[in-house]
Protein backbone atom coordinates (compact mmCIF):
# COMPACT_ATOMS: atom_id res chain seq x y z
CA UNK A 1 0.00 0.00 0.00
CA UNK A 2 1.46 3.41 -0.91
CA UNK A 3 2.02 4.85 2.57
CA UNK A 4 2.34 8.48 1.56
CA UNK A 5 -0.94 8.21 -0.32
CA UNK A 6 -2.61 6.71 2.76
CA UNK A 7 -1.20 9.47 4.91
CA UNK A 8 -2.68 12.23 2.75
CA UNK A 9 -5.99 10.42 2.47
CA UNK A 10 -6.19 10.22 6.27
CA UNK A 11 -5.12 13.84 6.61
CA UNK A 12 -7.83 15.07 4.32
CA UNK A 13 -10.44 12.94 6.03
CA UNK A 14 -9.42 14.42 9.39
CA UNK A 15 -9.87 17.91 7.93
CA UNK A 16 -13.46 17.16 7.01
CA UNK A 17 -15.79 19.06 9.31
CA UNK A 18 -18.83 16.94 8.58
CA UNK A 19 -17.11 13.96 10.14
CA UNK A 20 -16.52 15.76 13.41
CA UNK A 21 -20.13 16.85 13.52
CA UNK A 22 -21.84 13.60 12.59
CA UNK A 23 -19.54 10.86 13.85
CA UNK A 24 -17.98 12.57 16.82
CA UNK A 25 -19.79 15.67 18.08
CA UNK A 26 -23.36 14.48 17.78
CA UNK A 27 -22.95 11.12 19.63
CA UNK A 28 -20.80 12.72 22.32
CA UNK A 29 -23.26 15.50 23.10
CA UNK A 30 -26.17 13.07 23.08
CA UNK A 31 -24.27 10.75 25.38
CA UNK A 32 -23.85 13.33 28.09
CA UNK A 33 -27.41 14.62 27.67
CA UNK A 34 -28.97 11.16 27.94
CA UNK A 35 -26.65 9.50 30.42
CA UNK A 36 -25.79 12.25 32.92
CA UNK A 37 -29.18 12.13 34.73
CA UNK A 38 -29.19 8.30 34.72
CA UNK A 39 -25.57 7.53 35.41
CA UNK A 40 -26.36 5.43 38.47
CA UNK A 41 -28.86 3.08 36.81
CA UNK A 42 -27.15 -0.31 36.93
CA UNK A 43 -29.62 -2.43 35.04
CA UNK A 44 -31.03 -0.57 32.06
CA UNK A 45 -34.50 -1.78 31.09
CA UNK A 46 -33.81 -5.37 32.13
CA UNK A 47 -30.79 -5.69 29.82
CA UNK A 48 -28.50 -6.37 32.76
CA UNK A 49 -26.22 -3.63 31.50
CA UNK A 50 -25.60 -0.31 33.20
CA UNK A 51 -27.11 2.82 31.69
CA UNK A 52 -23.73 4.47 30.96
CA UNK A 53 -22.36 1.32 29.30
CA UNK A 54 -25.49 0.66 27.26
CA UNK A 55 -25.52 4.14 25.78
CA UNK A 56 -21.78 4.25 25.36
CA UNK A 57 -21.97 1.28 23.00
CA UNK A 58 -25.33 2.36 21.58
CA UNK A 59 -24.01 5.76 20.57
CA UNK A 60 -20.70 4.22 19.49
CA UNK A 61 -22.70 2.12 17.03
CA UNK A 62 -24.20 5.34 15.72
CA UNK A 63 -20.88 7.16 15.48
CA UNK A 64 -18.96 4.27 13.94
CA UNK A 65 -21.71 3.49 11.42
CA UNK A 66 -21.62 7.15 10.38
CA UNK A 67 -17.83 7.03 10.11
CA UNK A 68 -17.89 3.94 7.90
CA UNK A 69 -20.69 5.20 5.68
CA UNK A 70 -19.05 8.59 5.27
CA UNK A 71 -16.51 6.65 3.18
CA UNK A 72 -19.35 6.36 0.72
CA UNK A 73 -20.01 10.08 0.86
CA UNK A 74 -16.37 10.73 0.01
CA UNK A 75 -16.47 8.28 -2.88
CA UNK A 76 -19.63 9.95 -4.21
CA UNK A 77 -18.01 13.37 -3.91
CA UNK A 78 -14.89 12.20 -5.74
CA UNK A 79 -16.97 10.68 -8.49
CA UNK A 80 -18.96 13.89 -8.86
CA UNK A 81 -15.83 15.98 -9.53
CA UNK A 82 -14.33 13.36 -11.85
CA UNK A 83 -11.52 12.50 -9.46
CA UNK A 84 -12.11 8.76 -9.72
CA UNK A 85 -11.38 9.03 -13.45
CA UNK A 86 -8.15 10.86 -12.65
CA UNK A 87 -7.19 8.08 -10.23
CA UNK A 88 -8.02 5.43 -12.80
CA UNK A 89 -5.25 6.79 -15.03
CA UNK A 90 -2.68 6.41 -12.24
CA UNK A 91 -1.04 3.15 -11.12
CA UNK A 92 -3.36 3.06 -8.08
CA UNK A 93 -5.37 -0.14 -8.41
CA UNK A 94 -9.10 -0.14 -7.63
CA UNK A 95 -8.38 -2.69 -4.90
CA UNK A 96 -5.95 -0.36 -3.18
CA UNK A 97 -8.28 2.58 -3.66
CA UNK A 98 -11.03 0.76 -1.75
CA UNK A 99 -8.64 -0.57 0.88
CA UNK A 100 -7.50 2.94 1.63
CA UNK A 101 -11.08 4.20 1.74
CA UNK A 102 -12.07 1.44 4.18
CA UNK A 103 -8.96 2.08 6.23
CA UNK A 104 -9.83 5.76 6.60
CA UNK A 105 -13.38 4.76 7.54
CA UNK A 106 -11.98 2.51 10.25
CA UNK A 107 -9.67 5.22 11.50
CA UNK A 108 -12.61 7.59 11.83
CA UNK A 109 -14.63 4.86 13.54
CA UNK A 110 -11.81 4.30 16.03
CA UNK A 111 -11.61 7.99 16.85
CA UNK A 112 -15.35 8.06 17.42
CA UNK A 113 -15.14 4.90 19.52
CA UNK A 114 -12.29 6.14 21.69
CA UNK A 115 -14.04 9.46 22.28
CA UNK A 116 -17.15 7.62 23.48
CA UNK A 117 -15.06 5.28 25.64
CA UNK A 118 -13.54 8.33 27.31
CA UNK A 119 -17.00 9.83 27.79
CA UNK A 120 -18.25 6.49 29.17
CA UNK A 121 -15.35 6.22 31.59
CA UNK A 122 -16.03 9.76 32.77
CA UNK A 123 -19.60 8.74 33.66
CA UNK A 124 -18.60 5.58 35.50
CA UNK A 125 -18.26 2.84 32.87
CA UNK A 126 -15.74 0.40 34.22
CA UNK A 127 -14.69 -2.80 32.48
CA UNK A 128 -11.74 -5.16 32.73
CA UNK A 129 -9.03 -4.56 30.13
CA UNK A 130 -9.93 -7.82 28.39
CA UNK A 131 -13.57 -6.74 28.14
CA UNK A 132 -12.66 -3.38 26.60
CA UNK A 133 -10.55 -5.18 24.03
CA UNK A 134 -13.11 -7.85 23.25
CA UNK A 135 -15.84 -5.23 22.88
CA UNK A 136 -13.69 -3.14 20.56
CA UNK A 137 -12.83 -6.20 18.50
CA UNK A 138 -16.48 -7.13 18.09
CA UNK A 139 -17.43 -3.60 17.06
CA UNK A 140 -14.64 -3.51 14.47
CA UNK A 141 -15.78 -6.84 13.05
CA UNK A 142 -19.41 -5.72 13.16
CA UNK A 143 -18.48 -2.70 11.03
CA UNK A 144 -17.22 -4.74 8.08
CA UNK A 145 -20.65 -4.90 6.36
CA UNK A 146 -20.91 -1.13 6.76
CA UNK A 147 -17.63 -0.66 4.93
CA UNK A 148 -19.12 -2.56 1.98
CA UNK A 149 -22.36 -0.60 2.28
CA UNK A 150 -20.40 2.67 2.17
CA UNK A 151 -18.65 1.67 -1.06
CA UNK A 152 -21.97 0.53 -2.53
CA UNK A 153 -23.76 3.80 -1.70
CA UNK A 154 -20.77 5.82 -2.89
CA UNK A 155 -21.09 4.30 -6.36
CA UNK A 156 -24.88 4.40 -6.50
CA UNK A 157 -25.68 7.86 -5.22
CA UNK A 158 -24.74 11.46 -5.92
CA UNK A 159 -23.31 13.76 -3.24
CA UNK A 160 -26.71 15.48 -3.10
CA UNK A 161 -28.66 12.34 -2.37
CA UNK A 162 -26.15 10.51 -0.21
CA UNK A 163 -26.53 12.89 2.74
CA UNK A 164 -30.26 12.27 3.25
CA UNK A 165 -29.86 8.57 2.38
CA UNK A 166 -27.14 8.18 4.99
CA UNK A 167 -28.99 10.21 7.60
CA UNK A 168 -32.18 8.21 7.17
CA UNK A 169 -30.41 4.89 6.83
CA UNK A 170 -28.27 5.35 9.92
CA UNK A 171 -31.26 6.53 11.99
CA UNK A 172 -33.27 3.47 11.00
CA UNK A 173 -30.37 1.07 11.53
CA UNK A 174 -29.66 2.67 14.90
CA UNK A 175 -33.31 2.49 15.98
CA UNK A 176 -33.76 -1.15 14.94
CA UNK A 177 -30.33 -2.07 16.23
CA UNK A 178 -31.13 -0.85 19.73
CA UNK A 179 -29.03 2.30 19.90
CA UNK A 180 -31.76 4.15 21.77
CA UNK A 181 -33.31 1.39 23.85
CA UNK A 182 -32.93 -2.36 24.17
CA UNK A 183 -34.97 -4.28 21.62
CA UNK A 184 -37.28 -6.45 23.73
CA UNK A 185 -38.98 -9.67 22.69
CA UNK A 186 -41.52 -10.17 19.91
CA UNK A 187 -41.41 -9.37 16.22
CA UNK A 188 -39.05 -6.42 16.55
CA UNK A 189 -36.51 -8.57 18.35
CA UNK A 190 -36.76 -11.31 15.71
CA UNK A 191 -36.28 -8.71 12.98
CA UNK A 192 -33.43 -6.93 14.75
CA UNK A 193 -31.35 -10.12 14.81
CA UNK A 194 -31.03 -9.86 11.03
CA UNK A 195 -29.73 -6.31 11.12
CA UNK A 196 -25.98 -5.86 11.39
CA UNK A 197 -26.27 -2.78 13.62
CA UNK A 198 -28.04 -4.90 16.26
CA UNK A 199 -24.87 -6.90 16.77
CA UNK A 200 -22.79 -3.75 17.10
CA UNK A 201 -24.92 -2.74 20.07
CA UNK A 202 -24.78 -6.29 21.46
CA UNK A 203 -21.02 -5.89 21.84
CA UNK A 204 -21.79 -4.22 25.18
CA UNK A 205 -22.81 -7.66 26.45
CA UNK A 206 -19.16 -8.34 27.18
CA UNK A 207 -20.00 -6.88 30.60
CA UNK A 208 -22.32 -9.83 31.28
CA UNK A 209 -19.50 -12.36 30.88
CA UNK A 210 -19.69 -15.30 28.49
CA UNK A 211 -19.81 -14.84 24.75
CA UNK A 212 -21.61 -11.62 23.72
CA UNK A 213 -21.93 -12.80 20.12
CA UNK A 214 -23.65 -16.13 19.39
CA UNK A 215 -22.72 -18.04 16.25
CA UNK A 216 -25.57 -16.46 14.35
CA UNK A 217 -24.07 -13.00 14.92
CA UNK A 218 -20.90 -14.08 13.14
CA UNK A 219 -22.87 -15.78 10.38
CA UNK A 220 -25.09 -12.77 9.85
CA UNK A 221 -22.16 -10.35 9.75
CA UNK A 222 -20.43 -12.57 7.23
CA UNK A 223 -23.58 -12.90 5.11
CA UNK A 224 -24.14 -9.14 5.00
CA UNK A 225 -20.49 -8.59 4.12
CA UNK A 226 -20.64 -11.05 1.24
CA UNK A 227 -23.92 -9.68 -0.16
CA UNK A 228 -23.05 -6.01 0.22
CA UNK A 229 -19.53 -6.63 -1.03
CA UNK A 230 -20.83 -8.30 -4.18
CA UNK A 231 -23.31 -5.47 -4.75
CA UNK A 232 -20.56 -2.90 -4.19
CA UNK A 233 -18.29 -4.64 -6.70
CA UNK A 234 -21.12 -4.68 -9.21
CA UNK A 235 -21.89 -1.00 -8.63
CA UNK A 236 -18.22 -0.19 -9.15
CA UNK A 237 -18.01 -2.12 -12.40
CA UNK A 238 -21.19 -0.57 -13.69
CA UNK A 239 -20.00 2.89 -12.71
CA UNK A 240 -16.70 2.52 -14.53
CA UNK A 241 -18.10 0.77 -17.59
CA UNK A 242 -16.17 -2.41 -16.86
CA UNK A 243 -19.21 -4.67 -17.07
CA UNK B 1 1.43 5.47 -46.36
CA UNK B 2 0.42 7.24 -43.22
CA UNK B 3 2.54 9.91 -41.67
CA UNK B 4 2.73 7.99 -38.44
CA UNK B 5 4.57 5.10 -40.04
CA UNK B 6 6.71 7.53 -42.00
CA UNK B 7 7.74 9.25 -38.80
CA UNK B 8 8.51 5.94 -37.19
CA UNK B 9 10.67 4.96 -40.12
CA UNK B 10 12.53 8.17 -39.63
CA UNK B 11 12.99 7.32 -35.99
CA UNK B 12 14.00 3.80 -36.95
CA UNK B 13 11.64 2.29 -34.39
CA UNK B 14 8.19 0.74 -34.50
CA UNK B 15 5.33 3.00 -33.39
CA UNK B 16 5.13 3.00 -29.59
CA UNK B 17 1.45 3.83 -29.47
CA UNK B 18 -0.99 2.24 -31.84
CA UNK B 19 -4.71 2.64 -32.23
CA UNK B 20 -6.03 0.10 -34.69
CA UNK B 21 -9.53 0.01 -36.13
CA UNK B 22 -11.07 1.66 -33.08
CA UNK B 23 -14.85 1.79 -32.98
CA UNK B 24 -17.04 3.06 -30.16
CA UNK B 25 -20.76 3.73 -30.04
CA UNK B 26 -22.92 5.00 -27.22
CA UNK B 27 -26.57 4.40 -26.61
CA UNK B 28 -28.87 7.37 -26.46
CA UNK B 29 -32.59 7.97 -26.51
CA UNK B 30 -32.35 8.66 -30.26
CA UNK B 31 -30.54 5.41 -30.98
CA UNK B 32 -26.83 4.65 -31.02
CA UNK B 33 -24.34 7.47 -31.39
CA UNK B 34 -21.31 6.35 -33.34
CA UNK B 35 -18.70 8.41 -31.56
CA UNK B 36 -15.65 6.79 -33.16
CA UNK B 37 -16.01 5.00 -36.49
CA UNK B 38 -12.86 3.06 -37.12
CA UNK B 39 -9.67 5.03 -36.68
CA UNK B 40 -6.02 4.07 -37.05
CA UNK B 41 -3.23 6.14 -35.56
CA UNK B 42 0.39 5.21 -34.95
CA UNK B 43 2.53 7.45 -32.78
CA UNK B 44 6.28 7.18 -32.27
CA UNK B 45 8.11 7.87 -29.03
CA UNK B 46 8.91 11.53 -28.57
CA UNK B 47 6.26 12.79 -30.97
CA UNK B 48 3.89 15.56 -29.98
CA UNK B 49 0.58 14.92 -31.66
CA UNK B 50 -2.52 17.11 -31.67
CA UNK B 51 -5.88 15.45 -32.02
CA UNK B 52 -7.62 18.30 -33.74
CA UNK B 53 -11.30 18.60 -34.41
CA UNK B 54 -14.52 20.42 -33.59
CA UNK B 55 -16.66 19.45 -30.62
CA UNK B 56 -18.30 16.10 -31.15
CA UNK B 57 -15.56 14.84 -33.46
CA UNK B 58 -14.81 11.89 -31.19
CA UNK B 59 -11.58 13.22 -29.68
CA UNK B 60 -12.50 12.63 -26.04
CA UNK B 61 -13.83 9.15 -26.78
CA UNK B 62 -10.56 8.33 -28.55
CA UNK B 63 -8.55 9.65 -25.62
CA UNK B 64 -10.64 7.67 -23.13
CA UNK B 65 -9.89 4.51 -25.11
CA UNK B 66 -6.20 5.41 -25.31
CA UNK B 67 -6.15 5.75 -21.52
CA UNK B 68 -8.13 2.57 -20.91
CA UNK B 69 -11.05 4.46 -19.37
CA UNK B 70 -13.35 3.13 -22.09
CA UNK B 71 -13.30 -0.26 -23.77
CA UNK B 72 -13.58 -0.03 -27.57
CA UNK B 73 -16.42 -1.91 -29.30
CA UNK B 74 -13.87 -3.04 -31.87
CA UNK B 75 -10.20 -2.49 -32.50
CA UNK B 76 -7.16 -2.47 -30.26
CA UNK B 77 -5.01 0.01 -28.41
CA UNK B 78 -1.37 -0.66 -27.67
CA UNK B 79 0.68 1.67 -25.46
CA UNK B 80 4.39 0.80 -25.38
CA UNK B 81 3.45 -2.76 -26.26
CA UNK B 82 0.86 -3.10 -23.48
CA UNK B 83 -2.87 -2.81 -23.13
CA UNK B 84 -3.73 0.71 -21.89
CA UNK B 85 -4.68 -0.48 -18.38
CA UNK B 86 -1.34 -2.28 -18.03
CA UNK B 87 0.60 0.74 -19.29
CA UNK B 88 -1.29 2.89 -16.78
CA UNK B 89 -0.58 0.40 -13.97
CA UNK B 90 3.14 0.54 -14.81
CA UNK B 91 3.12 4.31 -14.45
CA UNK B 92 3.93 4.87 -18.11
CA UNK B 93 0.98 7.19 -18.68
CA UNK B 94 0.07 10.55 -17.22
CA UNK B 95 -3.09 12.38 -18.10
CA UNK B 96 -5.22 15.43 -17.75
CA UNK B 97 -8.86 14.79 -18.54
CA UNK B 98 -11.21 17.27 -20.09
CA UNK B 99 -13.52 17.69 -17.14
CA UNK B 100 -12.79 17.36 -13.50
CA UNK B 101 -12.00 19.28 -10.38
CA UNK B 102 -9.68 18.60 -7.52
CA UNK B 103 -10.43 16.78 -4.30
CA UNK B 104 -10.75 19.10 -1.33
CA UNK B 105 -9.16 19.38 2.12
CA UNK B 106 -5.56 19.30 0.90
CA UNK B 107 -3.12 22.01 -0.07
CA UNK B 108 -1.85 22.16 -3.63
CA UNK B 109 1.54 20.81 -2.53
CA UNK B 110 -0.05 17.98 -0.54
CA UNK B 111 -2.22 16.97 -3.47
CA UNK B 112 0.72 16.89 -5.88
CA UNK B 113 2.81 14.92 -3.34
CA UNK B 114 -0.10 12.50 -2.84
CA UNK B 115 -0.32 11.83 -6.57
CA UNK B 116 3.46 11.61 -6.91
CA UNK B 117 3.44 8.77 -4.37
CA UNK B 118 1.47 6.61 -6.81
CA UNK B 119 4.15 6.61 -9.54
CA UNK B 120 7.32 4.52 -9.64
CA UNK B 121 9.59 7.39 -10.74
CA UNK B 122 7.79 10.69 -10.26
CA UNK B 123 9.11 14.16 -10.87
CA UNK B 124 10.11 16.05 -7.71
CA UNK B 125 7.19 17.86 -6.09
CA UNK B 126 8.96 21.24 -6.05
CA UNK B 127 10.08 20.82 -9.63
CA UNK B 128 6.53 19.96 -10.68
CA UNK B 129 5.02 22.94 -8.85
CA UNK B 130 7.60 25.17 -10.53
CA UNK B 131 7.03 23.66 -13.96
CA UNK B 132 3.26 24.04 -13.72
CA UNK B 133 3.58 27.57 -12.38
CA UNK B 134 1.80 26.88 -9.10
CA UNK B 135 4.68 27.38 -6.64
CA UNK B 136 3.12 30.57 -5.28
CA UNK B 137 -0.17 28.89 -4.48
CA UNK B 138 1.32 25.63 -3.18
CA UNK B 139 0.14 26.29 0.40
CA UNK B 140 -3.44 27.05 -0.62
CA UNK B 141 -6.26 24.58 -0.17
CA UNK B 142 -7.43 23.02 -3.41
CA UNK B 143 -11.02 24.16 -2.82
CA UNK B 144 -9.96 27.83 -2.65
CA UNK B 145 -8.53 28.14 -6.17
CA UNK B 146 -9.77 30.04 -9.22
CA UNK B 147 -10.70 28.15 -12.38
CA UNK B 148 -7.37 28.94 -14.04
CA UNK B 149 -5.40 27.93 -10.94
CA UNK B 150 -7.34 24.68 -10.70
CA UNK B 151 -6.47 23.92 -14.29
CA UNK B 152 -2.78 24.51 -13.64
CA UNK B 153 -2.86 22.26 -10.58
CA UNK B 154 -4.55 19.58 -12.67
CA UNK B 155 -1.66 19.93 -15.09
CA UNK B 156 0.77 19.55 -12.17
CA UNK B 157 -1.03 16.34 -11.19
CA UNK B 158 -0.49 15.03 -14.73
CA UNK B 159 3.15 16.20 -14.96
CA UNK B 160 4.26 14.78 -11.62
CA UNK B 161 3.89 11.29 -13.09
CA UNK B 162 6.93 12.04 -15.31
CA UNK B 163 5.33 9.39 -17.51
CA UNK B 164 6.65 8.53 -20.96
CA UNK B 165 3.25 9.29 -22.48
CA UNK B 166 1.31 12.35 -21.46
CA UNK B 167 -2.29 12.63 -22.65
CA UNK B 168 -4.20 15.89 -22.37
CA UNK B 169 -7.84 16.30 -23.30
CA UNK B 170 -8.66 19.91 -24.22
CA UNK B 171 -6.29 21.11 -21.51
CA UNK B 172 -6.61 24.86 -22.12
CA UNK B 173 -10.36 25.10 -22.47
CA UNK B 174 -10.83 26.91 -19.14
CA UNK B 175 -7.85 29.23 -19.56
CA UNK B 176 -7.58 32.81 -20.78
CA UNK B 177 -5.07 33.84 -23.42
CA UNK B 178 -2.24 34.44 -20.95
CA UNK B 179 -3.00 31.20 -19.17
CA UNK B 180 -2.87 29.39 -22.47
CA UNK B 181 0.55 30.77 -23.31
CA UNK B 182 1.89 29.86 -19.87
CA UNK B 183 0.42 26.40 -20.27
CA UNK B 184 2.16 25.71 -23.57
CA UNK B 185 5.42 27.12 -22.29
CA UNK B 186 5.22 24.49 -19.54
CA UNK B 187 4.39 21.79 -22.04
CA UNK B 188 7.34 22.71 -24.24
CA UNK B 189 9.63 22.26 -21.26
CA UNK B 190 8.08 18.86 -20.59
CA UNK B 191 8.27 17.77 -24.23
CA UNK B 192 11.94 18.73 -24.26
CA UNK B 193 12.49 15.82 -21.85
CA UNK B 194 11.77 13.47 -24.75
CA UNK B 195 8.25 12.61 -23.71
CA UNK B 196 5.47 11.56 -26.04
CA UNK B 197 2.54 13.95 -25.84
CA UNK B 198 -0.93 13.50 -27.26
CA UNK B 199 -3.42 16.29 -26.77
CA UNK B 200 -6.91 17.02 -28.01
CA UNK B 201 -7.83 20.53 -28.99
CA UNK B 202 -10.23 22.42 -31.15
CA UNK B 203 -7.84 25.34 -31.56
CA UNK B 204 -5.87 25.14 -34.79
CA UNK B 205 -3.43 27.71 -33.39
CA UNK B 206 -2.58 25.44 -30.48
CA UNK B 207 -1.94 22.48 -32.71
CA UNK B 208 0.15 24.68 -35.01
CA UNK B 209 2.18 26.27 -32.24
CA UNK B 210 2.87 23.16 -30.24
CA UNK B 211 2.43 19.88 -32.10
CA UNK B 212 4.74 18.26 -34.66
CA UNK B 213 1.82 16.54 -36.17
CA UNK B 214 -1.93 16.95 -36.26
CA UNK B 215 -4.56 14.26 -36.64
CA UNK B 216 -7.78 15.84 -37.85
CA UNK B 217 -10.97 14.23 -36.69
CA UNK B 218 -14.53 14.87 -37.76
CA UNK B 219 -17.64 12.81 -37.11
CA UNK B 220 -15.65 10.09 -35.42
CA UNK B 221 -13.21 9.53 -38.28
CA UNK B 222 -9.78 10.79 -39.23
CA UNK B 223 -9.98 13.18 -42.16
CA UNK B 224 -6.31 14.09 -42.34
CA UNK B 225 -3.07 13.22 -40.60
CA UNK B 226 0.19 15.03 -41.18
CA UNK B 227 2.73 17.65 -40.11
CA UNK B 228 0.96 20.62 -38.57
CA UNK B 229 2.13 23.10 -41.17
CA UNK B 230 0.54 21.01 -43.90
CA UNK B 231 -2.63 20.62 -41.90
CA UNK B 232 -2.68 24.34 -41.29
CA UNK B 233 -2.40 25.03 -45.00
CA UNK B 234 -5.32 22.68 -45.55
CA UNK B 235 -7.69 24.04 -42.97
CA UNK B 236 -6.23 27.40 -42.07
CA UNK B 237 -7.66 29.24 -45.07
CA UNK B 238 -8.90 32.79 -44.79
CA UNK B 239 -11.68 34.43 -46.70
CA UNK B 240 -11.55 38.00 -47.98
CA UNK B 241 -14.85 39.67 -48.69
CA UNK B 242 -15.07 43.09 -50.30
CA UNK B 243 -17.67 45.23 -52.01
CA UNK B 244 -16.29 45.50 -55.53
CA UNK B 245 -18.98 45.42 -58.24
CA UNK B 246 -16.71 45.65 -61.27
CA UNK B 247 -14.29 42.73 -60.87
CA UNK B 248 -14.81 39.30 -62.44
CA UNK B 249 -14.28 35.92 -60.84
CA UNK B 250 -11.42 35.24 -63.28
CA UNK B 251 -9.64 38.44 -62.21
CA UNK B 252 -10.10 37.53 -58.57
CA UNK B 253 -8.70 34.04 -59.03
CA UNK B 254 -5.70 35.47 -60.83
CA UNK B 255 -4.64 37.38 -57.72
CA UNK B 256 -1.70 35.89 -55.78
CA UNK B 257 -2.68 33.84 -52.74
CA UNK B 258 -6.25 33.27 -53.91
CA UNK B 259 -7.22 29.66 -54.39
CA UNK B 260 -10.84 30.21 -55.43
CA UNK B 261 -13.28 33.06 -55.71
CA UNK B 262 -16.95 33.78 -56.20
CA UNK B 263 -19.33 36.70 -56.56
CA UNK B 264 -22.43 37.36 -54.50
CA UNK B 265 -24.19 40.42 -55.82
CA UNK B 266 -21.81 43.33 -55.38
CA UNK B 267 -19.56 41.35 -53.05
CA UNK B 268 -16.42 39.59 -54.18
CA UNK B 269 -15.37 36.62 -52.07
CA UNK B 270 -11.89 35.13 -52.21
CA UNK B 271 -10.79 31.96 -50.46
CA UNK B 272 -7.10 32.43 -49.82
CA UNK B 273 -4.12 30.27 -49.07
CA UNK B 274 -2.19 33.50 -48.41
CA UNK B 275 -4.59 36.29 -47.51
CA UNK B 276 -1.78 38.80 -46.88
CA UNK B 277 -0.52 38.57 -50.46
CA UNK B 278 -4.06 38.56 -51.80
CA UNK B 279 -5.21 41.69 -49.99
CA UNK B 280 -2.09 43.65 -51.00
CA UNK B 281 -2.55 42.71 -54.64
CA UNK B 282 -6.27 43.40 -54.50
CA UNK B 283 -5.86 46.90 -53.08
CA UNK B 284 -3.02 47.74 -55.45
CA UNK B 285 -5.16 46.82 -58.45
CA UNK B 286 -8.53 47.97 -57.06
CA UNK B 287 -8.15 50.77 -54.52
CA UNK B 288 -11.91 51.37 -54.78
CA UNK B 289 -12.64 48.12 -52.88
CA UNK B 290 -14.54 48.83 -49.65
CA UNK B 291 -16.25 47.05 -46.71
CA UNK B 292 -13.32 44.67 -46.60
CA UNK B 293 -13.53 41.74 -44.18
CA UNK B 294 -10.93 39.05 -43.66
CA UNK B 295 -12.07 35.97 -41.76
CA UNK B 296 -10.30 32.82 -40.71
CA UNK B 297 -12.39 29.81 -41.65
CA UNK B 298 -13.52 27.96 -38.57
CA UNK B 299 -12.37 24.41 -38.10
CA UNK B 300 -15.91 23.23 -38.51
CA UNK B 301 -16.10 24.83 -41.97
CA UNK B 302 -12.70 23.50 -42.89
CA UNK B 303 -13.75 20.02 -41.90
CA UNK B 304 -16.95 20.27 -43.86
CA UNK B 305 -14.87 21.24 -46.86
CA UNK B 306 -12.51 18.32 -46.28
CA UNK B 307 -15.15 15.71 -45.70
CA UNK B 308 -17.37 17.12 -48.40
CA UNK B 309 -20.57 16.76 -46.41
CA UNK B 310 -22.45 18.08 -43.47
CA UNK B 311 -22.87 16.68 -39.93
CA UNK B 312 -25.50 13.93 -40.40
CA UNK B 313 -24.11 12.43 -43.60
CA UNK B 314 -21.37 10.76 -41.70
CA UNK B 315 -20.80 7.73 -43.89
CA UNK B 316 -18.67 9.61 -46.39
CA UNK B 317 -16.55 10.79 -43.47
CA UNK B 318 -15.47 7.26 -42.75
CA UNK B 319 -11.90 6.15 -42.53
CA UNK B 320 -11.79 5.63 -46.27
CA UNK B 321 -12.07 9.34 -46.85
CA UNK B 322 -8.94 10.08 -44.84
CA UNK B 323 -6.43 12.19 -46.64
CA UNK B 324 -2.87 11.10 -46.24
CA UNK B 325 -0.62 14.08 -46.39
CA UNK B 326 2.37 11.82 -46.44
CA UNK B 327 1.63 11.20 -50.09
CA UNK B 328 0.24 14.58 -50.97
Amino acid sequence: MPLLYVRYELLRTLRNRRFFLLSLGFPLVLYYVIVSPNRHVHDFDGSGISFPLYYMVGLASFGTMSAMLSCGARIAAERAVGWNRQLRITPLSPRTYFRVKVLTGYMMALISLLALYAAGASLGVSLAAGEWLKMTGLILVGLVPFAALGVLLGHMLTPDSIGPAMGGGISLLALLGGTWFPIGGGFLHDLAQFIPSYWLVQASHVALGGQPWPAKAWALTLAWTVVLGALAARAYRRDTGRV
Amino acid sequence: MSVGSRASELAGAPPEIQLRGLVKSFHSADGPIRAVRGIDVAISAGETVALLGPNGAGKSTTIDMLLGLLAPDAGTVSVFGHAPADAVARGAVGGMLQTGQLIRDLTVRELVAMMASLYPAPLGVDETLELAGVSEISAQRTNKLSGGQTQRVRLAVALVSDAELLVLDEPTVALDVEGRQAFWTTMRAFAARGKTIVFATHYLEEADAFADRAVLMAHGAIVADGPTNEIKAMVGTRTIRATLPTITVEELEALPGVSSAERRGEAAIMHCSDSDAAIRALLAAHPEARDIEINAAGLEQAFLALTGDGPGGGEAAGAGAATSLGEA
